[in-house]
């Protein structure tokens, strides 16, 4: 299991290099130019000169990526030139925002496509697999911001319930944060909800075949007992890798959520920093992100290896 | 499952509600952009003098009529040959930080805004040669030459007198902090969440104030601005798409307010500016005035933004003095096609490239189909704004849509634009005869000079049109009907003096 381990790490470095010269240089194909987007209306060549020298914007493309890994590898993200602030700062303050609204969209996605992948498999070819096939269906192929918008109509502008939009901090008030996560975590499990849904479904109709399952029948278990303990503990492999792999999806998922319902998260960041040619803020919320997705990876794999012996080879 | 799925939603709505009660006591405002750098010295966007003017007093200021007015000063005095300023400060005006604002800190300011690197106030005071502490409550401005628009540039960021005493403290973090003499001093900062301010209790102008805090929220959709408007979680929204007008006014619960920009629209011709300009409407002016003509500016308002901007053609809003006083010129498909024949250009195609905001490209559509009355072939070319501003300056197109938010002094409209070498035109659009009246419009000290100089640069401009000016937006804001007192300001800048709520 160590040598597995340290194998996983070992491609994890020059994983890691590739990922950050990917970020930098496909940064450089966006059209603008950043002092000039930076510089406001008023483009004063003195400012555009100024933010040019500062930010190493006149340096050719290796110097600057030079610039930038060398100081990421002492700890130092940059700064954003729009609002002069570390990006590792930012990128801290932003990261608890982002991470509870994907957990709390992971929770309603497992909470709605577990239970239906289930119904829908041992009720098989019934009205109740037909609907939630047509209710998965529907959340995959229901667009983030449209269901978004929705919702805001429903439940903030008709119904007033809940915030149309922004983001209070759980220690400013429990409620007040879950009232303004729950509908963009909703959007946001929405689509996951339904994969999960179908993945479980085809897992359990696999397991559920089994010859296992049959003697447990055979033995006289309660139908209960062998769908959540025989079928389901067997079918949820594929699903815990699932799981971490959508977990990635939910961070990319997150930049459209969270610009609906303007959250200042991760994606609201990246994206206004995009549109500002905020590049070093672009670069380092990428990098935190790619981090993340590749360390989600390697966390499935080594969970994959625990429960099955076979792959640690 | 059910209960609980029921008794979390009622628990949801209560958590709601509850949210609603605890904004009680503060305004919330919906802004469009989340502001850059909260340092009036450093500060280049729009949204961010929205949030300054609750937090920075300017020693001047405009009336919403565009007339000058003292805030910070209390008075001026033009030397005879026009070359220095003397300004009066107003006594027993207090920073955030409890020190005093006075000469020094003026000076103090100014050489900042001079020296700072990145200082983007430093091409507004470029003609600015030294600051001088006549006495604690009197400094003295000298220029190179006479500056006309030199006191409305200190009635914008130029003019925000700040502490001294916090800018040394903070050096380049003080945008993290600032501290200004205004009437709400700042709070918090949330980057794209939220900039929190509130009431200066030592404010010098305190009888005018009524509000305790005010929290600004950058949300950049109009129709989200709107819902949050509507649902209560904000109480102010700037910016309504006019497209949203009769679904506000039809709100019993809302009211809005409106007024024409200083700014404008138009689109800016590449005359000059490498290869592209040597396209059919950047070589020939008369290529250009046919364009102009063959665009029906109030159909184009009417279509586009219900008729609620005002169609024109001129580069100074309706409001300002120096907007000349004629029809806008009737559409005249006939004459154009006259000058299309007398160019050898029957059919010339136009690359028109739109900022890709969905009612611009509108813009560009219904510039695209009357043109093509006339015999242009429009093709129009949809780009992100910041995409479209590079290629522009760097001369790689043709004509390009855009908008300027305007100044308060007509200087700040044109000079730039149509000035030989000015930073902001992009078309290399250069006449030595506009430049001559430009000079007189900077330097003149009575407005007649001023207006006739002006009056001839307009003259020059509508022939040979290196812009061609479309229409005016009107600012527009909607609120809740517990707002009193709110006026609006031409230059689409919220102040809350005398603004109570509920």
């Amino acid at each position: 299991m160590r040598r597995f381990i340290l194998h996983r790490l070992g491609i994890l470095i020059p994983t890691l290099i590739f990922v950050s010269m990917m970020i930098f240089a496909l940064q450089q194909l966006l059209p603008g130019d950043p002092a000039l987007a930076l510089a406001g209306e008023e483009r004063d060549p003195q400012v555009i000169q100024y933010l040019r020298a500062r930010y190493h914007l006149d340096q050719p493309l290796p110097v600057r990526y030079a610039y930038w890994i060398g100081g990421v590898l002492h700890g130092d993200l940059g700064e954003s030139i729009r609002i002069q602030r570390p990006v590792a700062e930012l990128v801290l303050e932003k990261l608890p925002v982002t991470g509870e609204l994907t957990v709390l969209a992971m929770i309603i996605a497992l909470a709605i496509g577990i239970p239906a992948g289930i119904v829908a498999a041992v009720k098989r070819g019934t009205a109740w697999d037909v609907a939630a096939n047509a209710v998965a269906l529907w959340g995959l192929s229901t667009p983030n911001f449209w269901l978004g918008i929705l919702m805001i109509l429903l439940f903030s502008v008709h119904l007033g319930w809940l915030p149309a939009s922004g983001y209070v901090s759980p220690f400013e008030s429990l409620w007040g944060n879950l009232a303004t996560l729950i509908m963009p975590a909703f959007v946001l499990g929405n689509a996951i909800a339904a994969v999960i849904m179908r993945h479980t479904r085809s897992a359990m109709l696999q397991v559920m075949r089994s010859d296992y399952v049959r003697t447990a029948r055979a033995k006289g278990l309660s139908e209960r007992t062998v769908i959540l303990k025989h079928g389901l503990r067997n079918a949820l492999g594929p699903v815990i890798t699932l799981g971490a792999l959508e977990f990635g999806q939910l961070l990319s998922g997150a930049v459209l959520t969270e610009q609906v319902f303007t959250i200042p998260g991760f994606g609201k960041l990246v994206v206004d920093a995009v549109f500002n040619r905020d590049y070093a803020v672009v670069q380092g919320v990428v990098l935190c992100t790619a981090s993340f997705y590749i360390l989600l990876n390697l966390a499935a794999d080594l969970l994959y290896a625990a429960i099955n012996p076979r792959l640690r080879a | 499952m059910r209960g609980l799925i029921g008794s979390g939603l009622i628990a949801l709505a209560f958590a709601g509600a509850l949210g609603h009660c605890a904004q009680a006591q503060q305004l919330r405002v919906g802004l469009q952009e989340d502001p850059d750098v909260l340092d009036p010295t450093i500060s280049r966007t729009f949204v961010g003098r929205v949030v300054f003017a609750s937090m920075c007093d300017k020693l001047f200021d405009i009336t919403p009529d565009l007339k000058l007015v003292p805030r910070l000063a209390t008075g001026y005095e033009w030397s005879p040959d026009q070359k220095s300023l003397t300004i009066k400060l107003r006594d027993g005006v207090l920073f955030q930080d409890g020190t005093k604002m006075d000469a020094a800190a003026v000076k103090y300011t100014l050489d900042r805004d001079l020296t700072l690197p990145g200082s983007t106030r430093k091409s507004e005071l470029a003609g600015v040669t030294g600051i001088e502490v006549v006495d604690p409550l009197t400094v003295k401005i000298a220029l190179a030459a006479p500056f006309a628009p030199l006191i409305a540039v200190l009635s914008d960021r130029a003019g925000m007198i700040i502490s001294p005493k916090a800018a040394e403290a903070g050096a380049a973090a003080f945008g993290n902090h600032p501290v200004c003499a205004g009437p709400f001093k700042f709070v918090e900062r949330v980057p794209q969440d939220r900039i929190v301010l509130e009431r200066f209790p030592d404010y010098w102008d305190k009888g005018h104030i009524k509000l305790d805090r005010i929290t600004y929220l950058p949300i950049p959709d109009s129709a989200v601005r709107l819902a949050n408007l509507k649902s209560g979680d904000l109480d102010l929204i700037e910016r309504v798409a006019p497209t949203d007008l009769d679904e506000v006014k039809s709100n019993p619960k809302l009211i809005t307010a409106s007024i024409g920009e200083l700014g404008y629209q138009g689109i800016t011709i590449n005359t000059d500016n490498g290869p592209q300009s040597k396209s059919p409407i950047g070589s020939d002016e008369r290529v250009r005035q046919a364009f102009s003509l063959s665009i029906d500016r109030e159909a184009l308002v009417q279509v586009v933004y219900n008729g609620f901007f005002i169609a024109d053609d001129q580069w100074t809003g309706p409001a300002s003095p120096f907007h000349i006083k004629r029809p806008v010129p009737a559409r005249d498909i006939a004459k154009a096609k006259a000058l299309l024949a007398a160019a050898g250009q029957p059919h010339p195609t136009v690359n028109l490239t739109v900022p890709n905001t969905p009612t611009l490209m509108q813009v560009g559509q219904v510039i695209q189909s009357m043109a093509a009355e006339a015999g242009f072939d429009v093709k129009l070319q949809a780009m992100e704004f910041a995409s479209g501003l590079a290629a522009s300056s760097k001369g790689e197109l043709e004509a390009l849509v855009l908008a300027w938010s305007g100044r308060t002094d007509p200087d700040g409209n044109i000079y730039s634009f149509v000035s030989c070498g000015g930073a902001l035109n992009d078309g290399k659009y250069c006449n030595k005869e506009v430049d001559t009246a430009l000079q007189t419009g900077r330097t003149a000290s009575d407005f007649a000079a001023r207006k006739a100089a002006y009056d001839k640069v307009t003259e020059i401009t509508d022939k040979e049109l290196p812009i061609i000016y479309l229409f005016h937006q009107q600012w527009l804001w909607a609120m809740s009907k517990t707002i009193k007192g709110f006026t609006p300001y031409p230059d689409g800048i919220i102040r809350f003096n005398d603004v109570t709520k509920g």
